[in-house]
Parts: C-alpha cells; structure tokens; sequence
C-alpha cells in the first residue's frame, strides 16, 4: 500500500489524463457553456421582468397623474361653471330687476298722465255741464222780463260801486 | 430511448471483454498452459491447509487494503487481471491466475515472517502482491540479512492491477456518467435538468461556484473547471467504489501511487500557471528583512513541494484508515468467534452495527475527500494565478 509502483503510476496517468481530456472536450465544456448559457438567459428573462415592472409602475404613476390632473381640470371647470352660473343668473336678476323698475316706472308715468289727462278731461266736462247747467238756469231765471230787470239792476248795481 | 440503450451497453460490454480476458487462464500465453496446470496440482498438495490454523487480523486487513493482481471477489472466485512485465526480453503478458493456481512456501531465519509464501511462474516470483525475478541458484527466494527484506531484482511490473482495474471501471463511470450528462444538456438546450443531469448539476455548480471561484476568481475559474471537475468526481466514485462490497474491495484511491499521480497533475499544473507574482512571493518575498528570507525561501520553496505531497498523503491516510476501521470489525467477530462461539455471534451483532455507523461516515468521507483535494488543488492554482495586489 505505501510503496509506489510505477506500472499503476504509469497506468493511472494514462487513464487520468485520457479522461479529463475525452470529458474535458466532450463533458465539461458543452456542460458548463449551456450552464451558463442558460444562467445568462435566466438573467435576462429576471432582468427584462424587472424592468417590464418599472415601466408598469411608471405608467400606473403616470395614469395616477393623469387621473389626477384630469380630476383637477374636471373640479376647476365644474368651478368655473359655477361662477358662469351664478353670475349669469345675477346679471340676470340684476337685468330683470332694472327692466322691472323701468317697466314700472314708465307704468307710473302712463298712469300718471292718463290720470292727468282723465282728471283735465273730467274737469273740462265739469266745467261745460257747469256752463250748461248755469245757462240752463240763467234761461230759466231769464224767462221772465222782470227778473232779468232785476238781475240787471243787481249787477249794474254792484258795478257802481266799483 | 434506443441510443441511449446503446450507449450503455457498449463500455459495460468492453469491461465484460476485459475481465473475461484478464480471467482467462492462460490466453495470454498458451505455451505454458499445462505446465503450469500440473505445477498447480503440485503446490496445492505439498501444503494442506496448514497455516490455516489461526486467524491473523493484521495479515487480514493488509491484505485486504493493499494493491493485488486478482480482484478477489468471494470465497475461491477471483477475476485474474493480466500481468504485463517489461523485461530484458521485452513484454511479457500473462492471466496472474498464473501465479495465484501456482502457491509455493518457503521457510527462511533472515526473513521478517519465518515461513512465508509466495508465487512463482516461469522465472517470476509474486511475493506479497510484488514481482521479482526468481533466483536461478539456491533458494528462488533470497533476503537481505540486515533489513529482512525480499533481495530478489525486482520487475518491471506494468500489469493491470487492482487499483488499475478499478482506476479503468472509475473511468468508464465517468464517461458513462457525464458523456450522458452532456448529452441531455445538448438535448434539452436551456431548459430546466432532468434525470442524471439534475443530479450532477448542483455538483458542477457546487464545484464552480463554491470552489473553484473563491478560490481561483470569477476570471480565470474556467480555465480550471474541466480539471477540477474530473478531479472531484474522480476522487469520488473511486473513493465510493471502495465501499461497495462484493466488487473486490478497490482501495483505488488508499493506493499511494494512484493519489501520487493526481497529486503530481495539480503540482505540474500548479507550477505552470505559477505567475510572476507567484514566484516572486516564493523566491523573493518582498517586503521581508534580509535575514528572514534566507529562513522563508527555503520554507516556501519547500511548500511548493509539500503541498502536492500532504494532498498526497492525506488522501490515502483516509481512505486506507476507513477501510481499516471497517475491517478491523469484521475481524474482532472472527478474532472472539475463534475463543467461542456465541462471543463470536455476541460481537457480531454490536460490530455490525458499528460497522453500518462506519459505513455511513465513509460515504461522507469519500464526498468530503473528494471536495478537500479539489478545494486545496483550487487553492493552489488560485495561489499560483493570483495577481499582485499589495
């Protein structure tokens, strides 16, 4: 056992070298090339996920900012419109108001002068019934010759003493 | 389906050839066949069992843990691997069945063990798992008488031995293994692993990313992958070869000359990548007092032999020790099962036991081996490639 014979010496060197040669070329080198082969592609298959990843937390950020930016725009033209609304409908009052007043004061004015007119007409109506009235009478009183002496001796009177 | 099938049976029909012809008496050399026949007879009736009489745990386990020229598999059924011997004359190949159908004794005073057996065919002798020429004059045996040690000249003995047999099956493993592995990756191109390839693949990324590029870099890790790899797994399924029973009990990676190779590689490829900066920090550490590195550079110039060395070392210690362990228990049931009987079941019961507790630690054993040569050989090449940075 612990001497060294040269024939198995010889032998195992042959054998050895024979055989890390022949798996060498027809083993290790196919072996570990598609190991690797297959780890590089392992690799990129993680890495390319990864970045499918980052892209898909990148939109998914992106579609957030959309979201936001459109609820944003959506909540200042829903504010807009408010303010529009409520200023046409202020113009609108403050408008219908001054028509309003206009309408009634110009309501006013028609009334006014159709009074005035209605009371200067009924005045001159008064005023002519009067007359007629008066002369109505006068003719009555003046039927007799004298009574209109008298009258007449009444004014010319009066007037003498003026 | 029907590829894959093929694929299969192809290395397992190869091993089959392989051990039929090793198992083969006498294929390699037909000319002696009845000769040895007869000489086998011989042997077997000069000897009648008669060291058989006791039960040596120490020869036991040696015999068990040490390199062979058979994978002995149970009881008399041995596969017989070839011997191949470089000789004056040329190669000589033959079955070791040989050897082992041809057992002889000997008896000598000089010799460690006074009695003592050994193999012999044609003008070889096999003597504990070694191959010498045999003496022509006198005894075929001879001792030195200081060191008690064989004097025969030794061999040149290339033969397919145990860890030999077990270095080629691990190496069919991994083909078989890993050639599919790479198949399904080609077949299912960036797509999630299936079957064997799911298994295997956190091993590979264990080994990259958890070895090779803390320790190296993420840059120059790959030029080291391929080596690391087949290191890892090599270590691996020799040490877990070891551990199954009935194969012949490899101790592939327990065989000093087997760790001393691969120890070697990652030196030589340690020494070759050795960058400028590698070299200057071993032979000029800068930044130190004069007088220092007269005292560092021989220590670092010694590390770089040290450290291939304890890889070495330590490798072997821990396989061969866990084998030990488990045959060490085995051995305490023959050992009380020779006093008594019922001792002998007795100890059984708390060794086997023990001996599934062991089991389970050898399995992590070989895994964690497997990791600390490839992670200590990544440190060294990441030592070796290391930029300069200070």
């Amino acid at each position: 056992m612990l001497s060294v014979s040269f024939g198995t010496v010889i032998w195992s060197t042959i054998a050895f070298l024979l055989v890390a040669f022949i798996l060498a070329k027809f083993a290790w080198k196919p072996i570990l090339a598609s190991i690797r082969e297959r780890e590089d592609s392992i690799d990129d298959a993680l890495n390319s996920a990864k970045k499918a990843r980052e892209e898909m937390s990148n939109l998914q950020a992106s579609n957030e900012n959309l979201l936001k930016e459109a609820r944003l725009e959506r909540d200042s033209m829903l504010k807009d419109a408010r303010q529009t609304k409520d200023k046409i409908i202020a113009e609108a009052k403050a408008k219908a108001e001054g028509e309003y007043d206009k309408i009634v004061a110009s309501a006013r004015d028609t009334i006014n002068t159709e009074k005035q007119a209605a009371i200067t007409e009924i005045k001159h109506q008064v005023a002519n019934l009067s007359i007629e009235i008066a002369e109505k009478v006068i003719r009555e009183e003046l039927k007799s010759t004298d009574k209109q002496k008298e009258l007449i001796e009444k004014y010319i009177s009066e007037s003498k003493l003026n | 389906m029907r590829s894959k099938l093929s694929f299969f049976q192809k290395p397992y029909t190869l091993l089959a050839v392989f051990f039929l012809l090793a198992g083969q008496q006498a294929l390699f050399s037909q000319d002696t066949l009845t000769e040895t026949n007869s000489t086998h007879a011989e042997a077997h009736d000069e000897h009648p069992e008669d060291d058989a009489d006791s039960f040596n745990a120490g020869e036991m386990i040696m015999h068990h843990i040490s390199d062979a020229h058979e994978i002995h598999i149970i009881g008399d059924f041995a596969i017989y691997l070839p011997i191949i011997l470089y000789t004056d004359q040329g190669l000589d190949v033959f079955s070791s069945s040989h050897f082992y159908h041809n057992e002889h004794h000997g008896e000598s005073e000089l010799a460690e063990e006074e009695e003592f057996h050994y193999y012999k065919y044609k003008d070889y002798v096999l003597y504990h798992e070694h191959i010498y020429y045999a003496n022509v004059s006198g005894d075929e045996i001879a001792f030195d008488p200081e060191t008690g040690e064989i004097a025969n000249a030794a061999v040149f003995d290339l033969s397919i031995t145990k860890s030999v047999a077990g270095i080629f099956l691990t190496v069919i493993l991994l083909l078989l293994i890993f050639l599919s592995t790479a198949k399904a990756y080609r077949k299912r191109k960036g797509q999630a692993p299936k079957g064997l390839q799911s298994f295997m693949e956190p091993m590979i990324l264990f080994i990259r990313d958890e070895v090779a590029i803390p320790s190296i870099g993420a840059k120059k890790a790959d030029k080291f992958m391929p080596f690391l790899l087949t290191i890892f797994f090599f270590i691996w399924i020799a040490n877990m070869l070891g551990l199954i029973p009935f194969i012949g009990g490899f101790n592939i990676t327990g065989t000093l000359s087997v760790t001393l190779v691969l120890a070697a590689i990652v030196f030589i490829i340690t020494t070759v990548n050795g960058n400028r900066h590698y070299w200057s920090h071993i032979l000029w550490p800068s930044g130190v007092p004069l007088p220092i590195k007269f005292i560092l550079v021989p220590i670092e110039f010694a590390s770089i032999f040290i450290k291939p060395l304890v890889l070495m070392i330590r490798l072997t210690a821990n396989i061969t020790a866990g084998h030990i362990i488990i045959l060490a228990f085995v051995s305490l049931i023959l050992i009380f099962g020779e006093t008594s009987e019922a001792a002998g079941y007795g100890v059984g019961v708390g060794s086997t036991l023990f001996m599934i507790f062991m089991f389970f630690i050898e399995l992590l054993v070989a895994f964690l081996q497997a990791y600390v040569f490839t992670l200590l050989a990544a440190l060294y090449f990441g030592d070796a490639t290391q930029e300069a940075h200070h």
